[in-house]
């Protein structure tokens, strides 16, 4: 780490007989030291604080780094392509990489090539980087040269060889790995079946499903994907979930099961007839694989409690809302009725009353009227009775003059005092008692200044 | 959705270098060893620390600054100091004359701006942490634009003398900015480290005493820094606020403003506050011009009363207008030196960062100062130098590409005091050796100032003839050799006999010869302990380790290069 100065000064000689144990002699102490503070700043600081913290002396931080950057070397080394190799797959003709259609019948052994597993890496699959591609490819090669093959004494054994030629050129070209990728079969998790559902009480229902939304993403434009979730997730979330699905953008394409198009030597409608057969069973494929990831969505939507627990809470806060609002229309209702009916009560009663009134009045009036004709009449009676003031048989004239006196004053008095003179009269017969009362009537009268002095003298005299 | 957010760590950090300036900051960005300092978008990369608002629209930088003309009420600059001052007595609101004023709001120092659109609204009452969480977000916004990404997190650069309370606002604003701020380092180690960075990509870090001198806008620092195997320690500093950029801009601008007063029949353009600020403006680009070119123009349109200026001036008449202010940074620097108890001869480098450093002349009278074997990295000086301006935003981006990986606690625990507090050697340990005269002569091997634990080698050559060699470890320091020379009287020159201890040597061109002659000599010191290498072939080296650890002891290695086995003691 220190690299030495190199001092161009001479160091002087040993002195005549000067020794000591092992050559060393300590001869004195530091002088003391200023505590100071150092500037936390630079990579040199850096590896000091990593000193201290971890208590290391030079030598041993030495060791530990070169430690720690050996270790990182091995590890590139070592890596993690170590599958074991199934027998079967060492046995492929390379050619056969590709299923063909007229193999159709023997499809159950001549599977098409998996080049994942042909270079060791079937567990990383699409999430393999380019890097363990290469680095896959390296090791399968040191591993299956012809070359190594015919040091052992098999010549011509090249084909695994070729297997895993054409696996890495698929799979280090982007666009054909694409392709491979998207009618990867192994990398695709079925949907669960009910009976998996139903296993450990419905409980692995989100990881089963996380599982399967987790492989389809991978054919997703555009990153990241909303994670299924669990059963805490947020409506917002889940909501976004399905809308993304439902709108998924996938680039998955299906041009690797073409089937082979003809060279140009051959018959050029032929190819293209070819060419256009493809290209209408790659939108079929494309078709069917949209309508697969819809049945899944509506599969998965249709038993997802989440969407069930978040409608019933919407049901329930509308409910609410409307339940609210009817219970408020009601009392409203009710109170403008209890309204209306106070109002006719009132407007009845007072409409009673009148008329219960009007009658009174009547029955008073006509009851008056007919007062004042029966006092009328006793008045009339009782000049009558007093035979008109007159001795003897009365004349034509007197009696009309008393009868007119009489009127006169009737015509005078209200009716009130009609009565009270009625009264008075009423029961008498002699003429002078009846007299009497009549002439204090008319002085009375005249004292009120209702009569003039002088007129119903008949009566007064 | 969880599983993506888990990623987010240091990984996902942006982290950029930012100096805050009292006139201008700057923002670097460091990828792959490359380190840029980053251009706003108006192309500055000093980015003047003004604010500006005119009509609720927010200015900041080159713009900002134009508007002290026009908008000076509404134009907030030179704030960078205020910030954490609780108490509004001590601040120094000098500069803030020709700006928003500095008021006193419940302690704290506050501006009263119009920042708002409507006409009749009312001015808002912005503490200095609010303008500087504004200004921040701007600064991130445009290094953010450069780099295409969210810058997350900086490194800025502090003075040497911010308060734990100025650092914790600091921190506290830019988190408003939503940046965080991985580490503040102080502005001369950020300078120092950008250079080193520049040249250690080859060799091993040399031990070495540094001056730094940052001759800024509005105040200048100086600190003397002893870097020791690329750790650095600050042994002295020393503040001023008298001699710094704007004491020149102030030589300038009175220089014109009598010359325009003469012309025009005594109309002082400094009477009027739209007049001064336009001197001001372009006495500025006026000093700057003289620092590239021996001439510079100034020249301002309506510069009071309607009158147009025009006129111009040569770098040796700015030189002597403004000697009184070049002779100030002088006695600065020299007082720094003092204070850390050195010589100008300990030291090695002077590294002059900071606006007003690319002034030519303070950099030829610093060269006078110290003695030719030291180091002035200045433009104008050497051609090697970086620009001044750009120094520290350098190093703090450095150190923020080194740090940008930790964990946030990683950083607070290395910066903890029980890691940076260490004790340094008061004597240098070395070994005695054979000058070719035959006399014994210290050899260092570990300088003083250095931090323990420490560790170095040297090889020395064996004695000519071989056979066994004697080490002897010694303790050392160094003294300063005055030899007066022969006294020559020289008549015809009216030089004046300078006092031996403060020489002032910057206009001593034509004294050279009488100049006493001082030297740096290593004095050997008390014996720590004695070795013997035995059987060293003819014409062999040795080599001498000297471990010192954290407690101070110290355990020596000698052998025979190339030899095996060696003698190893601990004392």
């Amino acid at each position: 780490m220190t690299t030495a100065i190199v001092i161009p000064r001479a160091l002087p000689s040993l002195p005549e007989g000067w020794a000591a144990e092992k050559d060393f002699k300590p001869a004195g102490k530091l002088s003391a030291a200023t505590q100071r503070a150092i500037e936390p700043v630079g990579p040199h600081f850096l590896a000091h604080a990593r000193r201290a913290r971890h208590k290391r002396t030079f030598s041993e931080d030495d060791r530990i780094q070169a430690q720690e950057r050996a270790k990182n070397v091995e590890e590139e080394e070592d890596g993690d392509i170590s599958e074991p190799e199934d027998p079967m797959m060492l046995q492929r003709e390379a050619k056969d990489w590709k299923v063909r259609r007229h193999s159709m019948l023997t499809d159950c052994c001549f599977q098409s090539q998996d080049h994942y597993q042909v270079l060791g890496i079937s567990k990383y699959r699409y999430k393999a980087t380019e890097d363990q591609i290469k680095k896959a490819h390296r090791k399968k090669v040191l591993k299956h040269h012809p070359d190594k093959k015919a040091a052992a004494g098999r010549t011509d054994d090249d084909n695994f060889f070729k297997c895993i030629q054409k696996a890495t050129e698929v799979l280090l070209d982007p666009v054909k790995r694409r392709q491979f990728d998207s009618i990867d079969e192994k990398a695709e998790v079925e949907p669960p079946t009910k009976k998996e559902l139903a296993a450990k009480g419905g409980k692995n229902f989100y990881k089963l499903w996380g599982n399967v939304f987790r492989a389809e993403s991978r054919f997703s434009k555009t990153h990241p994907v909303p994670q299924f979730g669990d059963e805490k997730s947020t409506k917002e979330e889940v909501d976004a979930f399905y809308n993304f699905w439902y709108n998924f953008d996938s680039w998955r394409s299906f041009e690797y099961l073409d089937e082979d198009v003809p060279d140009d030597n051959e018959n050029r409608d032929q190819k293209r007839h070819m060419e256009r057969k493809n290209a209408n069973a790659r939108k079929k494929k494309k078709a069917e694989d949209n309508a697969r990831l819809r049945k899944i969505l509506d599969d998965c939507s249709a038993t997802d409690e989440r969407i069930k627990k978040f409608r019933q809470e919407a049901n329930a806060a509308k409910n609410k809302k409307r339940l609210d609002k009817e219970a408020a229309e009601k009392k409203a209702l009710e109170e403008a009725r209890a309204k209306k009916e106070a109002e006719e009560k009132a407007a009845k009663d007072a409409e009673e009353k009148a008329k219960l009134d009007r009658e009174a009045n009547k029955k008073a009036k006509e009851a008056a009227k007919t007062a004042v004709k029966k006092n009328k009449r006793v008045l009339k009676g009782s000049v009558k009775d007093a035979n008109y003031f007159a001795s003897g048989d009365a004349s034509a004239a007197t009696i009309d003059a008393v009868l007119n006196d009489v009127e006169l004053v009737q015509s005078k008095v209200d009716p009130d005092e009609i009565a009270a003179l009625a009264g008075k009269l009423n029961g008498l017969k002699v003429a002078d008692e009846i007299k009497g009362v009549w002439s204090e009537e008319v002085k009375r009268l005249v004292a009120a200044g209702k009569l003039k002095d002088g007129e119903a003298k008949t009566l007064s005299a | 959705m969880s599983d993506n957010g888990a990623a987010t760590s240091g990984a996902e950090r942006l982290a950029i270098g930012i100096t805050l300036g009292n006139s201008n900051s700057s923002i670097a960005y460091t990828s792959e060893g490359q380190t840029q300092v980053i251009a706003n978008e108006d192309g500055d990369r000093q980015i003047p620390a003004i604010l500006s608002y005119v009509d609720g629209e927010e200015y900041y930088g080159q713009q900002a600054k134009s508007f002290l003309v026009r908008n000076p009420k509404n134009t907030v600059a030179y704030f960078r100091d205020f910030l954490g001052k609780d108490r509004f007595k001590s601040i120094d609101p000098t500069h803030n004359h020709a700006s928003a004023h500095p008021e006193d709001v419940n302690g704290t120092v506050a501006f009263t701006i119009k920042d708002k659109a409507e006409e009749d609204a009312a001015p808002s009452t912005l503490s200095v942490s609010e303008i500087m969480t504004r200004y921040l977000r701007r600064l991130v916004t445009a290094a953010s634009d450069f780099n295409g990404k969210k810058v997350t997190s900086a490194v800025i650069t502090v003075p040497t003398n911010f308060t734990d309370k100025q650092k914790s606002t600091l921190i506290a604003a830019a988190a408003a900015a939503d940046l965080e701020v991985l580490q503040l380092i102080s502005e001369p180690i950020a300078a120092v480290l950008a250079y080193d960075e520049a040249r250690e990509a080859a060799s091993s870090p040399q031990d070495k005493i540094i001056v730094v001198a940052d001759l800024g806008g509005t105040r200048s620092d100086v600190a003397v820094v002893a870097s020791r195997g690329g750790m650095y320690t600050i042994l002295a500093t020393a503040h001023d606020y008298e001699f710094a950029g704007a004491a020149l801009d102030k030589v300038l601008m009175d220089h014109f403003a009598k010359e325009f007063m003469k012309k025009h029949s005594g109309v002082d353009p400094r009477q009027n506050a739209r007049s001064l600020a336009k001197l001001k403006l372009e006495a500025e680009s006026t000093k700057r011009a003289l620092s590239i070119g021996n001439n510079a123009s100034f020249s301002v349109e309506s510069l009071a009363e309607g009158i147009d200026y025009a006129s111009t001036i040569n770098r040796l008449r700015y030189e002597t207008i403004a000697r009184s202010v070049f002779e100030g940074f002088n006695r600065l620097v020299e007082s720094a030196v003092k204070k850390a108890g050195l010589d100008v001869l300990d030291i090695d480098e002077v590294i002059l960062s900071g606006g007003t450093a690319h002034t030519p002349r303070i950099a030829a009278n610093l060269k006078n100062i110290f003695p030719e074997t030291t180091n002035v990295l200045a433009p104008s000086t050497s051609a090697t130098a970086i620009n001044p301006s750009e120094l520290q935003a350098r190093g703090a981006a450095l150190q923020a590409s080194l740090v940008q990986e930790y964990d946030a606690e990683d950083i607070e625990q290395s910066t903890h005091a029980a890691v940076t507090t260490v004790p340094h050697l008061a004597n240098a340990i070395g070994v005695v050796s054979l000058s070719e005269s035959g006399e014994e002569v210290f050899e260092p091997i570990i300088a003083p100032e250095t931090a323990v634990p420490a560790r170095r080698t040297i090889q020395l050559l064996a004695p000519k003839d071989g056979g066994d060699v004697y080490v002897k470890i010694v303790e050392g320091n160094t003294h300063i050799k005055v030899t007066q020379p022969e006294s020559k009287t020289n008549g015809t020159k009216g030089a004046t006999v300078e006092d031996a201890k403060d020489s002032d040597e910057e206009d001593s061109d034509d004294e050279e010869e009488e100049e006493e002659k001082r030297e740096k000599v290593w004095k050997i010191g008390s014996t720590l302990a004695e070795a013997a290498v035995r059987d060293v072939k003819k014409g062999g080296k040795v080599e001498v380790t000297i471990n010192v650890d954290a407690k101070l002891s110290v355990t020596v290695t000698t052998r025979e290069v190339g030899g095996k086995g060696g003698v190893r003691g601990t004392l």
